[in-house]
């Protein structure tokens, strides 16, 4: 096990994974006013009608099949009937479709971003560095499934890379695991490893508000001024104490 | 029974003259930042007109409001919760901002530093979405005073629904303004549009609200209202709306719009409401049996019972006091001449408006008749069935009825008060051939003619026991580039607006707020003092009598 395969299998991970974590926890409490989609649908909705669906649905569909190869193990699918066979047909060409429809919902996106006047305006240098990065990761997974899975002879990454993240999640890590894994496995692994580390930083927290509550609520919320020192009054920030003064030095007309 | 106390406002079409001093105070005061260069929390229209956004009332294309299910219960006219949650991507009822205005400045520049030269220098416009030139084409009161509305009109909604015959005359006929605010409906379909559940209505007040910390930028809210009044702040991301300056409203003063209404057309009061009615009012089957309806929810204030359930559900007498005193309350049951905007809407909305009467006598006085002669009047009022149609569509959800009486009794007034001023004399069958009499008239012309100021704002101030929290309290647009432009420094502010970073008053403030008493007893630092109150030794004690 050598050094550079410690840094990059097992304190690269780890560091995004704090960062991840704690940038998260950091952004809610101090930036909530920030975390929001910053939709720009009412500048152009042509395209994003189009680009914005395929892009998501695409995305929870890799999701999706990123949890069922990485974090179950595969005597668990073969124990509800997949077998090995099964699951490769179902991986591959479910996975290629969803990266398919994730990448040309992509390219529609940044077609958009870029040409439609008002939305390039309203990009920020941030959204460009996430784009790179998001980018780089959706291009080197594809590009690891068409070389190996598709037009290769398979990689078994299940036996692999995917106890790696097991091991690395219950802090056993093997870092060993990684050395042999193909390249651009390897390279989709740092890319996005890197992407979680900048995503709280970026306007990708918008996938944690996923509005799931919306649909066990009641329709019409009513919330009284008195819950936090008035509606829509912030707390506090931590660090300033607040001042108070006796009424009488204030200056203000009594009511 | 549920009662529930709401801030309502009644707005008297009659003597609004269309001069927009409500729309630019209320644009310097809450949007006058990027992002919401194209908001009007406030806006007048001309009717007949397409508005604004243009078309916004055509809910068979925006698909604002709620409507009835098959069941004939109340179901959002966009759809569900899943129905919304499938479409969150890409939100296709979502206006465009060409639908409100491309919003601009001018090069101003150019005209001070363009070089000497044969024409005059203009000042082009710019776009302030992307910097660029660009053609105005459009703006928030483009068809203003019927401007430019021969080829525009055919879109306005309202005369859409109306006969052809009434189509070709409405631009002989009659023309008015309608100013609109966010309307603080009882039954919200933004808040019940929103899937983050950042909006909200006040439990006390009923004021409509978004969190901004808990807006997520979804946009739901923004078809969701029928009414196009919540707008998207294109630059942070937020869903932002008519506040009913709540700020002022909670230490009892008026919104600046009523405040700066230079025809002082404005009411605002509380009602009482129950609570648990609202979605019963809101389901009844026959559109026409809305307004009554609506009316039904609000409670008489006067009644013991009522009362008695206002002090069970914790509203303090000052409250019931002012919902007794209430403007509202007399406009839209005492005498029954307002009537809310599209009712139809299903979302109980709680601005109401008094319709005009002034293009019907503009009417009668130009045949060569005594435009204020009642009966007279009275036969306009049947005959023209322009104006009626039009304000039924807006108010009635197109039963002439109910504005036919308004309009009649507002008729009835002019004649009454007439007789009054010119003779003396108190012709009681003006007034009970609309049902009133001559001393509820009078009650109503002062109201509505006189309309002191404290009679048209009974606005009882939050709790006195609260009222410490509220001085300093934040804003929900106090955030960068807000309203305040930011935050205040370590010591707080005084109050007002923001004061420019200083040494000096770093240090006024700094000895200000960390004093416990004053600096120097018995006198006054005038250049600390921020106009507000009366500080000790401001001025000589008052003599005891």
């Amino acid at each position: 096990m050598s050094t550079g395969s410690l840094l990059l299998w097992v304190v690269l991970p780890y560091a995004c994974a704090v960062v991840f974590i704690v940038g998260h926890i950091w952004r809610y409490r101090f930036d909530k006013f920030g975390w929001t989609t910053r939709s720009s649908q009412t500048y152009e909705s042509r395209l994003l009608r189009w680009g914005s669906p395929m892009f998501h649905l695409g995305i929870l569909m890799v999701i999706a099949g990123h949890v069922v190869g990485l974090l179950i193990p595969r005597e668990w699918l073969y124990a509800i009937g997949i077998d090995e066979h099964m699951y490769h047909l179902g991986a591959t060409w479910l996975g290629t479709a969803a990266a398919i429809l994730t990448l040309a919902g992509l390219a529609i996106l940044i077609y958009r971003r870029r040409t439609v006047g008002p939305v390039f305006v309203a990009t920020t240098p941030m959204d460009k560095v996430m784009y790179v990065f998001l980018g780089a990761a959706l291009f080197f997974g594809t590009l690891a499934t068409l070389v190996y899975q598709v037009f290769g002879s398979g990689y078994s990454y299940r036996e692999s890379i995917s106890p790696w993240i097991r091991q690395m999640i219950i802090f056993q890590p093997h870092p060993e695991m990684m050395e042999q894994v193909p390249i651009f496995f390897q390279l989709h692994v740092i890319t996005a490893s890197l992407l979680f580390a900048l995503w709280p930083f970026t306007r990708l927290v918008h996938v944690f508000s996923a509005p799931i509550p919306y649909l066990f609520r009641p329709y019409i919320v009513y919330r009284s001024r008195d819950e936090s020192r008035g509606a829509g009054a912030r707390p506090v920030r931590r660090g300033w104490d607040p001042i108070t003064t006796p009424p009488d030095n204030r200056g203000r007309r009594r009511r | 029974m549920k009662v529930m106390a709401q801030m309502s406002m009644v707005m008297n079409l009659d003597k609004c003259i269309g001069c927009h001093t409500c729309s630019v105070t209320c644009k310097q005061a809450w949007t006058n930042r990027s992002g919401v260069e194209y908001v009007w929390f406030n806006n007048v229209e001309t009717r007949p007109g397409v508005g604004y956004p243009r078309t916004y009332e055509d809910q068979g294309k925006w698909r604002g409001g709620w409507t009835l299910n098959k069941r004939g219960r109340l179901k959002l006219r966009d759809g569900g919760r899943l129905h919304k949650l499938s479409r969150i991507f890409s939100n296709p009822k979502l206006p465009g901002i060409q639908d409100y205005y491309e919003p601009w400045t001018y090069d101003y520049d150019m005209l001070l530093n363009s070089p000497a030269g044969e024409h005059t220098p203009v000042a082009t416009p710019k776009s302030l979405l992307t910097g660029k030139d660009m053609k105005i084409s459009w703006s928030a009161n483009w068809d203003d005073n019927l401007g430019g509305s021969l080829e525009t009109m055919d879109q306005d909604p309202l005369l859409a629904k109306m006969s052809e015959e009434v189509k070709a005359e409405y631009e002989k006929a009659f023309m008015f303004y309608l100013p609109r605010i966010c309307e603080h409906c009882l039954n919200p379909s933004c808040v019940a549009s929103c899937p983050s559940g950042a909006m909200y209505k006040r439990a006390e007040d009923g004021i409509v609200l978004v969190d901004q910390d808990a807006c997520r930028g979804w946009r739901m809210c923004v078809s969701g209202c029928p009414y196009k009044k919540v707008y998207f702040n294109h630059r942070t991301g937020k869903a932002e709306k008519c506040t009913l300056c709540y700020p002022r409203i909670e230490v009892g003063l008026p919104t600046v719009c009523a405040e700066t209404c230079v025809g002082r057309l404005r009411y605002l009061g509380l009602v009482l409401y129950d609570a648990d009615a609202v979605a019963a009012a809101a389901s009844v089957a026959d559109e026409h049996q809305l307004l009554d309806a609506q009316r039904s929810v609000l409670l008489d204030p006067n009644d013991p019972a009522v009362i008695e359930a206002a002090r069970a559900e914790g509203i303090e007498e000052d409250w019931i006091a002012a919902a007794q005193a209430s403007p509202i309350w007399r406009l839209i049951r005492d005498y029954e001449v307002a009537l809310p905007l599209h009712p139809e809407y299903r979302t109980m909305p709680m601005v109401w408006y008094i319709p005009p009467l002034s293009p019907v006598v503009d009417v009668v006085t130009n045949t060569g008749n005594d435009g204020e002669d009642a009966n007279n009047l009275f036969a306009a009022i049947d005959k023209l069935r322009i104006p009626v149609g039009y304000l039924a569509e807006l108010f009635t959800a197109g039963d002439p009825a109910p504005v036919e009486l308004s309009l009649r009794k507002l008729a009835a007034m002019r004649s009454y008060m007439r007789g009054v001023s010119l003779h003396d004399e108190h012709d009681e069958s003006i007034a009970n051939a609309v049902g009133m009499s001559g001393a509820q008239i009078q009650e109503m012309y002062r109201l509505l003619a006189i309309a002191k100021y404290e009679e048209r704002y009974v606005i009882p101030a939050a709790h006195a026991e609260q009222a410490h929290d509220l001085e300093e309290m934040g804003c929900s647009l106090d955030f960068e580039d807000g309203p305040g432009m930011g935050g205040a420094g370590p010591f707080g502010s005084s109050s007002g607006a923001s004061v420019p970073v200083a040494v000096e008053n770093f240090h006024s403030l700094k000895n200000r707020q960390t004093a416990d008493r004053p600096s120097s007893p018995g006198r006054v630092n005038l250049l600390n003092w921020d106009g507000n109150g009366k500080p000790d030794g401001l001025f000589p004690p008052e003599e005891k009598k």
